[in-house]
């Protein structure tokens, strides 16, 4: 038995933010109906990335709303917003993702949902609040990483901003929203109380910078200051980082400075002996450790430094990682179906439960392809008419 | 405020980032979190710092990770003090732990043994590679999973190298999983007055990140990611313009967004390189250095004002000074003081989730090692 067997969810969410805390919830054993404008759907169907078109529907579609039912319906059309009140009646959770305003003017605000069904458990995520001066900007990840100062602490010193390369604070958003909706449905557990919970894209992004924008709080405002060359984080001293091997690349986390100048032979190492300098010198000392590490390949540095239990990997692309034994064991890639029997192949939720791994082999939904059935379950004949 | 997880009591047993992370997420719902932590020295983050700040004995790393829990000292190689955490488990609700696989088993405290003690027990591991395979004992540290994980191929630029990302991802990823699957494990039992077990990995939880990625390298004939060749690019699998770009005093960051439409506002010539939207991807690189040429022009405000009321999905790149005086950063209310006691204040970060319409603060700090010994004993009958 899955943790929310049995809980309905009914998902307004677009794009990745709110429709990712739905698939964790759906894996997690929830019923998760997405609710899907007439004709077009998620603007994320047709979001594509380097051009892939998988069963006429961009990848990342795929990836995120797997295990999910569609529901195709015009809000702007009285009888459809009466059938998904009907549904709401039932639900256990709502998930929504629309600009600050939207939800009061389609008559689904809280308020309004919580008159049809008090213990419901209403989430929203918005870019910035529901209030100030840049709740209409849109919450875009790229937008929020650059200006919440998350860019200042990737790359290296001279590089410029770098961004994460992935949409982490839409990621980061969902899972605080998931969180937030499992600490109701708890409450709900117990209680039978319903309950509102709102994430904002910007206060994720902080939640997620939480160590070094606390350090920024409390030293007088100094700004981080990534390293010349080989950085990992801005805020550590040498060794860490990524260096160039003769055959590939080799990561080096903490690690004293001069034990590794004499496990590698490195005689210009030797003589960091105080602590403090692997930080303060840290940029001559990882061009020393550069130089030295171009030498021979990959395997024989991890050869010497592992038995001496010095933490350090082989840096691996997703090829070299899928061969590999280490991830193999793990099961990570599913295979999803959907309903016109198209497959693919996917990741699974990396949360196990009781020893089993949650994963589903129910592929994404094309549009609309559940109304007949949602309607048949979930909506009397006597909602319609009377609409 | 009726915080959702009032009444849970969680034992953490976990050290550093990931699990100690997770424990915060559930203080902060309102759980009360006690960190188990060995008399000598306790969590060992209490010693590792961040620019070499401490509070008091501790790091204000430790501070950060740790404020809204209490602390219990107990050796548990010592059978007096393993007995009475026997006791405190036998009340919890939720333990958690990240020592490497076979640790807690030599002590007696795996889930089998904890099952025991307390059948309702919600038991949290945190491991870095999983239990099983060549990796179980490898240590569970954050760059390190990053590397093997393929993460480092999708930041910056394609002449860079390999490029982690500059903060502890997988163990601030796998903290949130772990949060979820705990709660999780919380509404199961609600339902079936069992305990439940809940497992995740930082490794897991990094490949988690790359779900979307993943899945189109897994059916795109398994292409590893491109990323564009020149700096400023944001994403190895989007098109031109996402990316970055420097003008004549800072620079600029633009989404996704229509070519046609942005060259021509901006008034930059790109129609020898964009015939069709795959161009958009196609060209990438030269189409971000084309507008690059146009951006260095004018300064960030002018092409704020130019593109936002245009529609076009833009913003200016800030560092820490300029976006912690943002009115939008003042009105989310997004820092709260720690009381130290005397006057003194620790200024940090607020859970990022508002409940009933409330932020939830909290003005506890970080527990001295063993702060809450005695009241914890006499609260819970212990010795």
């Amino acid at each position: 038995m899955r943790p929310l067997e049995d809980y309905l969810v009914i998902d307004f969410s677009q794009f990745l933010s709110g429709p990712s805390a739905s698939l964790r919830l759906a894996d997690l054993g929830a019923r998760v109906i997405k609710i899907e404008r007439q004709g077009v759907g998620d603007i994320c169907r047709t979001l594509y990335t380097s051009n892939l078109v998988m069963n006429g529907e961009s990848s990342v579609f795929h990836a995120i709303n797997r295990n999910k039912e569609s529901f195709e319906v015009d809000l702007k059309k009285e009888e459809d917003c009466e059938m998904v009140r009907e549904l709401l009646k039932k639900a256990d959770v709502m998930i929504h993702n629309f600009r600050p305003g939207v939800m009061d003017r389609l008559g689904f605000d809280y308020q309004s949902v919580s008159a049809l069904n008090p213990t419901i458990i209403y989430g929203e995520i918005s870019g910035y609040g529901n209030e100030g001066e840049w709740k209409n900007k849109p919450g875009q990840d790229l937008l929020l990483q650059s200006v919440t100062g998350l860019t200042s602490l990737t790359g290296n010193a001279d590089s410029g901003p770098v961004a994460m390369g992935l949409s982490i604070v839409d990621m980061l958003a969902g899972a605080h929203l998931a969180q937030g909706l499992l600490a109701c449905l708890y409450r709900k557990a117990i209680k039978n109380e319903g309950g509102l919970v709102q994430v904002s894209m910007m206060e994720s992004a902080y939640d997620f910078q939480f160590e070094t924008i606390t350090s920024f709080m409390n030293d007088g405002g100094v700004l981080p200051e990534r390293s010349l060359k080989n950085n990992a984080n801005a805020y550590l001293g040498a060794p860490y980082g990524i260096y160039q091997t003769a055959n590939g690349h080799i990561a080096l986390a903490m690690g004293s400075i001069p034990a590794l100048g004499s496990l590698l032979a490195c005689e210009a190492l030797l003589k960091y002996t105080d602590i403090k300098e692997a930080f303060d010198k840290r940029d001559e000392i990882k061009a020393i450790l550069a130089d030295h590490l171009i030498s021979s390949d990959t395997e024989k540095w991890l050869s010497i430094l592992e038995p001496a239990d010095i933490w350090c990997a082989d840096v691996l692309n997703w090829q070299k990682l899928i061969e590999h034994d280490g991830f193999k064991v793990l099961n990570m890639i599913q295979k999803v179906e959907m309903l016109d029997g198209y497959t693919y192949e996917t990741t699974r939720c990396p949360i196990r439960i009781d020893g089993e791994l949650l994963t589903s082999s129910k592929g994404s939904p094309k549009l609309g392809q559940d109304n007949q059935n949602i309607i048949k379950e979930f909506i009397t004949l006597k909602a319609v008419t009377n609409a | 405020m009726n915080k959702p997880l009032e009444g849970i009591l969680v034992l953490e047993f976990c050290q550093f980032l990931a699990g100690p992370s997770a424990g915060l997420k559930l203080a902060d719902l309102g759980a009360r979190v006690i960190k188990i932590e060995r008399p000598n020295g306790g969590d060992a983050c209490r010693q590792l710092s961040i620019k070499n700040l401490f509070v008091g004995d501790d790091s204000l790393l430790f501070h950060t990770i740790n404020r809204n829990k209490d602390s219990y000292a107990a050796d548990l190689k010592n059978p007096e003090d393993l007995a009475q955490l026997k006791k405190l488990i036998s009340k919890a609700d939720i333990m958690t732990h990240n020592f490497r696989p076979g640790v807690m088993e030599k002590i007696g405290l795996d889930y089998a043994n904890v099952q025991q003690l307390n059948n309702k027990i919600i038991y949290g591991m945190v491991t870095g590679y999983g239990s099983e395979g060549p990796w179980k004992n490898k240590p569970g540290q954050d760059l390190l999973v990053q590397s093997v994980s393929g993460l480092a191929y999708l930041s910056g630029s394609d002449i860079d190298g390999p490029v982690p990302f500059g903060l502890s991802v997988s163990d601030i990823m796998c903290g949130n999983h772990l949060a979820q699957g705990l709660m999780a494990g919380l509404i199961k039992r609600a339902k079936t007055n069992k305990s439940v077990l809940v497992e995740v990995s930082l490794l897991e939880s990094i490949l988690d990140v790359q779900f979307e990625v993943l899945t189109t390298h897994l059916n795109d004939g398994g292409k590893l990611p491109e990323r564009s060749l020149v700096k400023g690019s944001a994403h190895a699998y989007l098109s031109a313009p996402y990316g970055m770009y420097e003008t004549l005093n800072g620079y600029l960051a633009m989404a996704m967004g229509n070519l046609e439409n942005i060259s021509a506002l901006i008034n930059c010539d790109i129609s020898d390189l964009y015939f069709h939207p795959n161009d958009a991807f196609e060209n990438r690189d030269q189409l971000i250095l084309r507008l690059a040429e146009t951006f260095k022009t004018h300064d960030t405000q002018y092409w704020l004002n130019l593109l936002e009321s245009n529609g076009i999905w833009c913003a200016e790149v800030l560092d820490y000074q300029k976006a912690t005086t943002l009115n939008a950063y003042k009105s989310l209310d997004i820092e709260q003081n720690l009381d130290l006691g005397k006057g003194k204040n620790i200024k940090t970060t607020v859970s990022p989730i508002k409940l009933d319409g409330s932020k939830l603060k909290s003005a506890k700090p970080a527990p001295k090692l063993g702060f809450n010994n005695r009241e914890i004993n006499q609260e819970f009958g212990i010795n």
